[in-house]
């Protein structure tokens, strides 16, 4: 096991490597400089800034440069916001976009798998119609229409929650945001806890447990949950990269101050030492979650932990 | 051809693939022809009308924007940006994604591993985000995000066909034709590409909602479809912002793309239901 | 009074009848054989008796259990039944057997959900239980996955779980099928010992095990009974024809062997073939077949036979170009021929013809049967025109037995033996001089498997046609083979001619697969239980003579030395005590 996790923890590196290596070369391939939207200033002064971040030297040294940097957690200076460094800016917003995620994530694990073990165990009953029917709804619904008709009926018509996060306190804010994030992962969740259910109920030992007397509920806690588990814990690799894509709009409407925000604020800005940091630290996190959910994995499946 | 032809004839006993794709086609229909019966032009403002609720007797179906101009001209162009996006994500994903695929199946062993190594490693790069820094680092151009859409479709498409090539690659029918002598490129065309059609017009299907709802997702943040042109992202965003006013703004458009986007997921779903071998028996 | 008594029971699928009027019954501690070949239903049978047929199914008559009606018993009545009453034994352990819970605790299950409850009393019960049934090492084995067993202790597992709760009748299907030879006679062996305790409905193609094992037989075909009666009188006198089919169509050690072919001209040769496979990442080099030699003439048929893992099929694979060797070289007809396929001359490709054991997989599911069987002319003569093409297509199909209005159907609408016959016509349209068989009768139902076996063995007469056949049933390859090679963990262990390998074996390992074959023969059932244990794994073979740890007469020289291939009477063979042993 040991092994395994050292070997899985030296394959994400290449993963990590490419991707700093891709941005890095596509930040440089900019056409212009980062400054050249600014009025034309004095040949020397010019010559400092570029100086000043290291745009005079060869690209191979202006990368090493970089990369020793984003080691030691240190992604440049932001060219925006002039006061503050790419780090600093990704410490501040990461919090809440956490806070965020996680809940949804939460929330779409827990009644994703309800809903699909219901909708499995009665399969083709009118429930199972209607659970489906919801959860293909809820994979077609972007979540940047989802979250506004959401605003639009809960808090601009019906005034119940709050339509922005500053304009108001304690957990009520949380609750579209979350719900909007949340909702196509519940429904890809059901929709694959229900397949990988009824695949598994259909397997030979599902009818040997049957065939020892052993009835519907006792045959899922005991046989069939682990294995129909495995696609859904797989499947959490993606919805954690979705969850953060959806945070990206989600925190844009609700005017959340989080990642997501900053990095389309920094995109719309073209501050690419920003935008580079916070690609490269999304990538970082989701090769790091999808090592955990691999290690968790071969823990959960016997025939991967014995390799 | 005659397995195309079988494929036709196995879609059409699917009441929901049969369905789902009736209510695509004539809302593509509507798309093209739409605007050019209606009399409103997709760029013409009239700021006596602006942010009109929709009235047939005025003219204007779908109301107007705050702009006044003509809501159905413009949302009926969105749909046609939406549909471009599905023929050229699918045009993409088909072309590298099978091609990827099939050769990394076919050759196997140490190309294969490599092949693979590389998708991998793409798949797990957060790849919305590096089309979002090529879209902020070149100019922002429609030509550029589909090939970017369809660069991240392809990576599905070559895993399932380098799957199926494989297995088919080890079935004794492909064994059979080698010992008997048959050619390389025929073994490639009789035996195996055959088998391959379904389960890729399958996988097509499936990646089609998700290039439309990156196309969106990106025109949603304003860095796909610029002004004056617009797609349904865009009027969505444009309607977030009007939406204490005039709610059908973002209603409009919003329940269009996600209509869209459940048809094309039924389509994809009923064909798994069909083609997927598991599944089926 | 019947334990068991099933009346008029019927299953229906759609608007199939998969079962319909059948009716038995099984005495208290009676042994009960439920015969029919694929397709007849014996299934569908054992899984109604259960409850457990699926939703769709319609059932309808009566089956009677002590007293209790199972067709239309409700779930929760049904479960009391199961495995306290009833225990089933399914064919396949490997799929039978949760691979993600580790066996005892599959086991422990069983007895919770049965009124025990006493964890301390659960786990001495299973654990004597597996003893019961012959797992080595009890304690360590509860903590095992499924796939951490061989084939034959993952079928002890699951015989310890049917059994466990201590029922009055034990249904098993087809417990054997999926087993190795000699593994199979350990089962039953096994199952004559639980005997005592159980009634035993056993539900099998293969008349050899039944023959052994059933005090009464019940015969049915295509869902309905055909005849039943006490084993001894069914055999001796069969009233009804497709009885007299099945004892016909068993394969039986007895009875001759052919004749050596006239002519002595040496078609196929191959020296000191090797086969290696690299396993996880090259490090490990699983050597699957080591030094084999082959000398096959024209009219000659040599089976090459072994339990699995013996290097069978790796071995004729290499001779043929499909997988690599690694040492070793191939002749035919006195010309050297090169190891990979793609170096191969086409002539070369022409004459060698290989026959796959799944007929179905070996048909493209997309194309014609037509295009299928002319595929090889496209390649070997291509300058026929399509009527040339067609007559050859016609001529293919009449000498392998099958009709023309099959030629514009898929492979999916042909049935196993029709599907081989087809692949054996793809091969034989460009008149090969050499045919491999591997394990081509295997997947067949006994009258089928013969008719295919006669058919080969006419095309023999006819053209000269020099065989290989494999497979893991000396019984199968009886009644065609002139010569018998036998493998073990990728060695050859012994060769002789048909006549005398069946009379007279010189290895242990020969006399032991001829012991486990079960004959059907109430009187001589054969399926005797003369070596223990598995075939181990070739990652690990053992040191010596591979077949030591198995062998009732190693000595300490067999642990060590490995035996080399020498002329042994009649025979060539592979054991340090050939000549002083009485087999």
């Amino acid at each position: 096991m040991l092994r395994y996790t050292l070997r899985r923890l030296l394959g994400a590196i290449p993963t990590l490597l490419l991707v700093i290596v891709l941005a890095f070369l596509l930040v440089h391939a900019a056409p212009g400089g980062p400054f050249d939207d600014e009025r034309a200033l004095p040949a020397d002064i010019e010559a400092n800034i570029a100086a000043a971040y290291h745009l005079d030297e060869p690209l191979p040294m202006q990368f090493l440069r970089y990369l020793g940097g984003v080691l030691r957690g240190d992604f440049g200076p932001s060219y925006s916001y002039r006061d503050y460094t790419v780090s600093e800016l990704i410490g501040r917003s990461f919090p809440v976009s956490v806070q965020l995620g996680m809940l949804a994530m939460l929330l779409a694990t827990v009644v994703g798998v309800s809903l699909g073990i219901v909708a499995a165990l009665n399969k083709n009953s009118a429930l199972d119609k209607v659970v489906m029917g919801f959860a293909m709804t809820g994979i077609s619904i972007p979540v940047f229409v989802i979250a506004p008709v959401l605003v639009l009926f809960f808090a601009v018509k019906l005034h119940w929650l709050p339509a922005s996060w500053t304009g108001s306190e304690g957990g009520s804010r949380f609750l579209l945001p979350v719900l909007s994030l949340a909702l196509p992962q519940i429904a890809y969740v059901a929709r694959l806890t229900r397949a990988s259910l009824i695949d598994v109920l259909s397997s030979d030992f599902i009818r040997t447990a049957r065939a020892q007397g052993l009835g519907t509920a006792a045959i899922v806690r005991y046989h069939a949950l682990k294995p129909a588990m495995l696609p859904v814990l797989s499947y959490m690799g993606p919805a954690v990269a979705a969850v953060l894509t959806g945070s990206v709009v989600v925190e844009e409407i609700f005017g959340i101050p989080g990642l997501g925000q900053l990095f389309v604020r920094a995109s719309l800005n073209r501050d690419y030492t920003l935008v580079l940091g916070v690609v490269i630290f999304y990538a970082a996190l989701i090769v790091l979650l999808n090592l955990i959910v691999d290690l968790l994995y071969g823990a959960i499946d016997p025939r991967i932990r014995r390799q | 051809m005659s397995a195309v032809a079988r494929i036709w004839a196995r879609m059409r006993t699917s009441k929901t693939v049969v369905a789902s794709g009736g209510i695509l086609f004539a809302i593509a229909l509507v798309s093209i022809i739409g605007p050019w019966i209606s009399p409103n032009e997709y760029l013409t403002t009239n700021f006596d009308n602006i942010l009109r609720a929709p009235t047939a007797s005025a003219g204007h179906v779908f109301g107007t924007d705050d702009l006044g101009r003509d809501l159905f001209v413009r949302t009926m162009m969105g749909v046609q940006v939406t549909f471009v996006v599905a023929i050229v994500a699918s045009v993409v994903s088909l072309l590298i994604g099978v091609l990827y695929g099939a050769t990394a199946g076919f050759i196997g062993g140490r190309v294969d591993a490599v092949m693979m190594r590389l998708v991998d490693t793409l798949y797990a790069t957060p790849f919305i985000f590096f089309v979002i820094l090529l879209l902020v680092v070149f100019e922002r151009n429609l030509l550029l995000m589909f090939v970017a859409i369809g660069a991240i479709n392809w990576l599905d498409m070559a895993r399932i066909v380098r799957g199926q090539t494989l297995s088919l690659r080890e079935r004794e029918f492909v064994q059979a034709a080698q010992l008997i002598g048959v050619s390389t490129p025929r073994i490639i065309f009789r035996h195996i590409a055959p088998n391959l059609v379904g389960i890729v017009i399958v996988y097509v299907t499936l990646t089609i909602p998700q290039a439309i709802l990156i196309e969106s997702f990106l025109s949603f943040l304003g860095l796909g479809v610029q002004e004056p042109q617009t797609s349904l992202g865009k009027l969505v965003n444009d309607g977030t912002k009007q939406m204490e006013g005039a709610s059908w703004m973002l209603l409009i458009p919003g329940v269009l793309l996600a209509a869209i986007l459940l048809c094309f997921n039924f389509v994809g779903d009923g064909m798994r239901d069909l083609f997927d071998s598991r599944r089926s028996q | 009074m019947s334990l068991l008594d099933v009346n008029g029971l019927g299953v229906r699928y759609a608007d199939k009848d998969v079962v319909s009027g059948l009716s038995f019954g099984v005495g208290s501690g009676e042994s009960v054989g439920l015969v029919g070949e694929s397709g007849s239903g014996k299934t569908q049978t054992a899984l109604a008796i259960m409850g457990l047929l699926p939703g769709k199914a319609a059932i309808s008559g009566s089956i009677d259990f002590a007293g209790t009606e199972i067709v239309g018993a409700s779930e929760r009545q049904l479960n009391t039944l199961r495995a306290e009453r009833i225990g089933m034994v399914f064919q396949d352990p490997m799929q039978a057997l949760n691979p993600y819970v580790p066996i005892g605790k599959q086991l422990r299950r069983v007895l919770l959900r049965h009124g025990i409850s006493d964890g301390r009393e659960v786990d001495q019960r299973v654990m004597h239980m597996l003893d019961r049934v012959g797992l080595p090492d009890p304690a360590r084995q509860f903590r095992a996955y499924a796939h951490q067993l061989s084939g034959g202790m993952r079928q002890r597992v699951m015989i310890a779980s049917a059994l466990l709760a201590q029922p009055d009748l034990l249904i098993a299907d087809e417990p054997t099928t999926a087993l190795d030879v000699t593994v199979q006679a350990q089962i039953l062996e096994l199952l004559e010992r639980i005997r005592e305790e159980t009634a035993l409905l056993l539900i099998t193609h293969d008349l050899g095990i039944i023959a052994g094992h059933c005090e009464r037989l019940v015969v049915i075909e295509a869902g309905r009974l055909v005849e039943e009666g006490p084993t001894r009188k069914l055999f001796s006198e069969p009233r009804a024809s497709h009885t007299r089919k099945l004892i016909d169509a068993a394969p039986r050690l007895d009875g001759d062997s052919p004749p050596a072919p006239e002519s002595a001209e040496l078609v196929l040769e191959a020296d000191n073939v090797s086969v290696s496979y690299a396993e996880r990442n090259e490090r490990l080099q699983l050597h699957a077949v080591m030094d084999l030699d082959l000398q096959l003439q024209a009219g000659e048929t040599v089976a090459v036979v072994g339990e699995s893992g013996s290097g069978k099929s790796s071995f004729v694979r290499a001779v043929l170009g499909l997988v690599p060797m690694r040492a070793g070289r191939v002749t035919f007809c006195g010309q050297e021929v090169a190891g990979p396929l793609q170096a191969r001359s086409i002539e070369t490709r022409r004459d060698l013809q290989l026959v796959f054991q799944d007929p179905a997989g070996s048909l493209n599911p997309q194309l014609r049967i037509e295009r299928i069987i002319a595929e090889p002319l496209t390649v070997h003569a291509p300058e026929l025109d399509a009527k040339a093409r067609s007559e050859r297509v016609a001529d293919a199909l009449q000498r392998v037995g099958l009709d023309e209005d099959l030629l514009g159907r898929f492979p999916h609408q042909l049935s196993g033996g029709q599907a081989q016959r087809v692949a054996i016509a793809r091969a034989l349209i460009v008149n090969p001089r050499v045919l491999v068989c591997d394990e081509a009768v295997a997947a067949l139902d006994g009258s089928v498997r013969q008719q295919v076996l006669n058919l080969l063995h006419r095309e023999q007469q006819a053209t000269g046609l020099a065989i290989v056949f494999i497979s893991h049933d000396l019984a199968v390859v009886r009644s065609i083979s002139h010569r018998v090679m036998v493998l073990y963990l990728g060695r050859l262990v012994e060769l002789a001619d048909g006549a005398g390998i069946f009379r007279h074996p010189r290895h242990p390992y020969t006399r032991a697969l001829l012991d486990a074959v079960p004959v059907p023969d109430p009187l001589a059932p054969g399926g005797r239980l003369s070596i223990s244990g598995e075939v181990p794994s070739i990652i690990d073979p053992p040191s010596g003579c591979a077949f030591h740890p198995r062998c009732r007469y190693a000595e300490q020289r067999c642990r060590v030395e490995l035996p080399l291939v020498r002329p042994v009477g009649e025979a060539r063979v592979a054991c340090h005590r050939a000549e002083e042993l009485e087999l």
